[in-house]
């Protein structure tokens, strides 16, 4: 019954949260629309979405915020350097290809997004059978060692976190 | 404290305001189009985000209540910005590139899922997406 009403439990806290955060007080009108919309959400969109993300190490997870966000400063930095300061000759950006070790779709999302934030790097396509993703690098002289560093910067840890 | 707050406010604003300038030339600089989703998803991160934490110090010097809405506007920009990205990267692999000669191997048996059908999917829809997109036009 209770797994009817609730198929994603995460999801409904989350969207509590958020219309709380919305509101910007906190006031029990507003906790009862935000339970109303947090259990028709997910009991609406339920069928687009069968599977429940496992999450085996929630703590880790605010680590992984924070090391992504000193991260995102560090990219800007760079980015902006790069953008100034490099003439487009002397850019040299590649695709490269990296083989994923990681199986669960919010992972690989969480991946791909991470990528996309940090140094250099855009995702760009998922193999069709999900088992390597095609990034785009910026400016590098070694694709290889982005690929060591993504892999045991950022999906060792969603690898430790998803699965 | 004030003129410290003061001082600090104005200085992340222009802070943020070089780096959404930074973004925007890159976006007009650099050679081609992957290049240029470089500038945008990144350079403009931190300018938003230091105007984002330049209004909150304001709020809270001002209304003295810690304003939720910074933290909820960057939450909103960390999870769109990687996901419009990828919506344009993936519409300039199908417009412009030929996975043949200018994408690296997948090192898997399928292709690029741009190009390729899933292999355990009776989906035919893709297979008119690998005829190469060049001769189309």
């Amino acid at each position: 019954m209770l797994a009817r009403l609730l198929p994603h439990p995460i999801l409904t806290v989350t969207l509590v949260l958020v219309w709380l955060m919305l509101l910007n007080s906190l006031s029990l009108g507003g906790l009862l629309l935000g339970l109303i919309i947090g259990i028709t959400v997910p009991l609406t969109t339920a069928a687009f979405w069968p599977g429940r993300p496992r999450i085996r190490h929630p703590l880790k997870i605010t680590a992984y915020v924070f090391l992504v966000l000193w991260d995102i400063f560090v990219a800007n930095l760079q980015v902006a350097y790069i953008v100034v300061f490099k003439s487009n000759k002397q850019m040299r950006s590649h695709f490269i290809t990296i083989p994923l070790e990681i199986y669960s779709p919010e992972a690989i999302t969480v991946l791909a997004g991470t990528i996309t934030m940090t140094p250099g790097t855009v995702s760009a396509d998922l193999s069709a059978d999900g088992r390597s993703l095609l990034v785009h690098c910026l400016d590098t002289d070694d694709p290889q060692g982005q690929v060591v560093d993504i892999k045991a910067r950022y999906e060792a840890r969603l690898k430790e976190i998803f699965e | 404290m004030d003129l410290f707050l003061e001082l600090l406010v104005a200085g992340l604003i222009v802070f943020g305001g070089v780096f959404g300038l930074v973004g925007s030339y890159g976006l007009a600089k650099l050679p081609d189009l992957m290049t240029r989703l470089h500038g945008p998803t990144k350079a403009t991160t931190l300018g938003v985000g230091s105007v984002l934490v330049a209004s909150a110090v304001f709020i809270l010097k001002h209304q003295g209540s810690f304003s939720v809405h910074e933290l909820l506007i960057a939450i909103f920009l960390l999870l769109t910005a990687p996901i419009t990205a990828n919506f344009i990267a993936k519409s300039f692999l199908h417009r412009q590139v030929d996975p043949e000669t200018d994408l690296p191997p997948t090192g898997t048996e399928c292709g690029w899922a741009s190009f390729d059908v899933p292999p355990d999917s009776d989906d035919d829809e893709p297979s008119s997406l690998t005829i190469p997109r060049r001769n189309q036009r």
